[in-house]
């Protein structure tokens, strides 16, 4: 019953969107597709509905060989990141159209539009023009419309991205509780997102895509607590984890000539030589017996403050629980939570992590 | 200040209103007087100034034999040969434009552009470079001076037209649209017919209105690949004489000439305008 891919690459250019990979998807489970912009999301979800065929490599599902159907009889679902419905058809057109087509009974029909429109709470819109409606209802339109459909797979590409900060959070909320729902009937769910803390509210198993390559998979607590590498601490973190060129020497863990710290407990069976440091924004604090930053930028976020920072070459970002106006090149002393210090080789690696027993 | 703009604005757009429309005025007024009140020196104002008559209107539809210039023959023939070639055009130029615009053709160093351009390029150069080949293919074929020929003629002429309109169209349109359609069920052939021509329709008329406009006013030729059987009106009004057929006749004739292009004109405008074309798909 499982949906796999066996080293699906594809190149048609000198760079690999999809680099030789290999998944498993189980079903009635939640997995996120978490990456930058132009990781190779889309065009992998694309590859899994059919719309892009790869270079080489294979996709199962339930036993047969997924590549040789045709996309119109695959039976997936797919949500686009813009807005994509038919604009010459009324709302309920819309969602009953992948039904009609399949010549379902009507009386059937009515009955999966309705409980579609219910879930996602359309009711009343059924004969409403598409362009009429916000781009919140457009996007409900096209989720309905997929859900409708019961498809086997649902593939969700960055669904909420082009919506409001607003309507974005009220929608992830009732995603949440539609999910329960697909997971129960035993379909395979792939959400495609940038946003780290969208991938961990979702909370199913996190699949880290970076140049067309699988960095990591794993749950949301295993890869939030023992990134593979240092790029996957970057991409699975918002904003994206400090990670900088630091020295273990002499029983200290040196950051750069100002910042340097006598090593931490956990740090030291470490060797001496040279890491990629890394620390979270959450893990660096304001504190009077603190180093000397100087603010580059500060970005209000919510209730929360991103402040930029650095102490000569020493770059780096923490968040500020409170929201306060900084100036550019305010000095704010800055401490370290020591105890969530990562430590990556060189090349990378995860080398040490405070969650690592 | 922005009154002065205000004022301007609405100067310049009077004053050309006035330029485009007074020969049209002038050729209706006319159209109405028989010899009298055309020599009479400058009347404008029916019944005040002059006696109307249709006298001039009767001549259009009087055959030769009588005195007449008989518009009706070249006038359905007009018609018939310029909506043939539109709906043709308007028929292949969409399939080719939607084949341009989704799917992608390479031969050597000739890829998508290159066919759009090629089709565009068709209309770049000057009419009279396809006269003679033109000539020779259809008397080859045996349809010089036939209503055939010239429809076949006509959609090289307006196909290209419908080309560019529609490559642009559907370039415009969410290529994710037709993916929906393919995730939804629907093979490629339902996802063109069951979604992408439905919301194309806007784009249809306006490339269509476009044919008609230049099929319509189409002189070369029409003059060319026609003799005596076969005459269209854009042909058979140059044909007429002012030395035998009176100006008021004239008038006439080319008002019913050009009265399917304001008709034509006003949906143009209303689509384009409505922002139909844009505003479907966004």
């Amino acid at each position: 019953m499982s949906l796999s891919l066996n080293n699906i690459s594809l190149k048609p250019t000198d760079e690999y969107h999809l680099n030789d990979i290999s998944l498993n998807f189980e079903p009635g489970k939640l997995y996120t597709l978490l990456g930058r912009t132009l990781s190779g999301k889309t065009t992998l979800l694309k590859t899994i509905a059919g719309l892009q065929a790869p270079d080489s490599g294979s996709i199962n599902f339930e036993g047969k060989d997924f590549l040789s159907i045709p996309v119109w009889n695959r039976n997936v679902a797919m949500v686009y990141q813009q807005f994509i419905n038919y604009p010459h058809l009324n709302v309920k057109e819309n969602i009953e159209f992948p039904l009609k087509h399949r010549k379902m009974d009507p009386s059937l029909i009515e009955k999966e539009v309705s409980e579609a429109m219910k879930q996602v709470g359309l009711v009343g819109f059924e004969s409403r023009k598409i362009q009429e409606l916000s781009g919140g209802q457009q996007q409900r339109v096209a989720l309905a419309r997929s859900l409708a459909k019961k498809a086997k797979i649902l593939l969700l590409d960055e669904p909420l991205v082009n919506l409001d900060y607003k309507l974005r959070e009220g929608l992830r909320g009732e995603f949440k509780k539609l999910f329960v729902g697909v997971e129960t009937s035993q379909s395979i769910l792939i959400y495609a997102s940038t946003d780290p803390l969208e991938a961990m509210q979702l909370n199913g198993d996190i699949i880290v895509i970076d140049e067309g390559k699988i960095l990591q998979s794993g749950t949301a607590k295993e890869v939030f607590e023992n990134p593979v590498s240092s790029k996957v601490a970057e991409i699975t973190n918002d904003p994206a984890m400090n990670i900088n060129q630091g020295t273990i020497e002499d029983n200290k863990l040196i950051l750069n000539n100002h910042v340097q710290f006598p090593l931490p407990e956990q740090l030291k069976s470490m060797s001496s030589g040279k890491y990629l440091i890394g620390i979270r924004a959450t893990d660096l604090y304001l504190d009077n017996q603190g180093f000397d930053f100087d603010v580059d930028i500060s970005e209000i976020s919510g209730s929360e403050t991103f402040l930029h920072l650095h102490n000569s070459d020493f770059k780096c970002v923490a968040t500020i629980e409170e929201v306060k106006t900084y100036e550019v090149n305010e000095r704010v002393k800055i401490n370290f939570d020591l105890s969530m210090i990562y430590l990556f080789k060189e090349s990378g690696e995860l080398q040490n992590s405070p969650y690592k027993n | 200040m922005p009154k002065l703009y205000t004022f301007l604005k609405y100067f310049f757009v009077v004053s050309w209103a006035c330029f485009v429309i007074a020969p049209f005025l002038w050729a209706l007024s006319t159209s109405f007087k028989d010899f009298n009140s055309v020599t009479g020196g400058a009347t404008y104002i029916p019944w005040l100034q002059f006696e109307p008559t249709l006298d001039g209107w009767r001549v259009l539809f009087k055959p030769g034999s009588q005195g007449g210039i008989n518009i009706v023959g070249p006038y359905f023939n007009s018609i018939f040969v310029t909506v043939t070639a539109s709906f043709i055009s308007i028929v292949l130029g969409t399939l080719a434009a939607y084949a341009l615009s989704r799917y992608t053709f390479k031969a050597g160093i000739v890829q998508n552009n290159d066919i759009t351009f090629f089709f565009i390029s068709q209309r770049i150069m000057p009419p009279v470079v396809l006269s003679i080949p033109f000539f020779i293919f259809l008397s080859t074929l045996g349809l010089l001076d036939n209503l055939a020929g010239l429809i076949l003629v006509y959609i090289v002429l307006l196909m290209p037209i419908a080309v560019w309109i529609m490559v642009d169209f559907f370039n415009r349109v969410p290529r994710e649209i037709d993916e929906t359609a393919l995730i939804d069920g629907c093979n490629p052939f339902q996802a063109f017919f069951k979604v992408v021509l439905p919301n194309s329709i806007p784009g249809m008329i306006v490339a269509g209105l476009f044919c008609i406009i230049f099929g319509w006013i189409d002189f070369f030729f029409a003059f060319i690949l026609t003799f005596t059987k076969v005459q269209l009106l854009p042909v058979k009004i140059v044909a007429l004489n002012s030395s035998i057929t009176p100006w008021w006749s004239l008038s006439a004739a080319a008002l019913v000439s050009v009265a399917p292009l304001i008709v034509v004109a006003f949906i143009v405008e209303r689509y384009l305008s409505k922002g139909s074309l844009s505003g479907a798909l966004k």
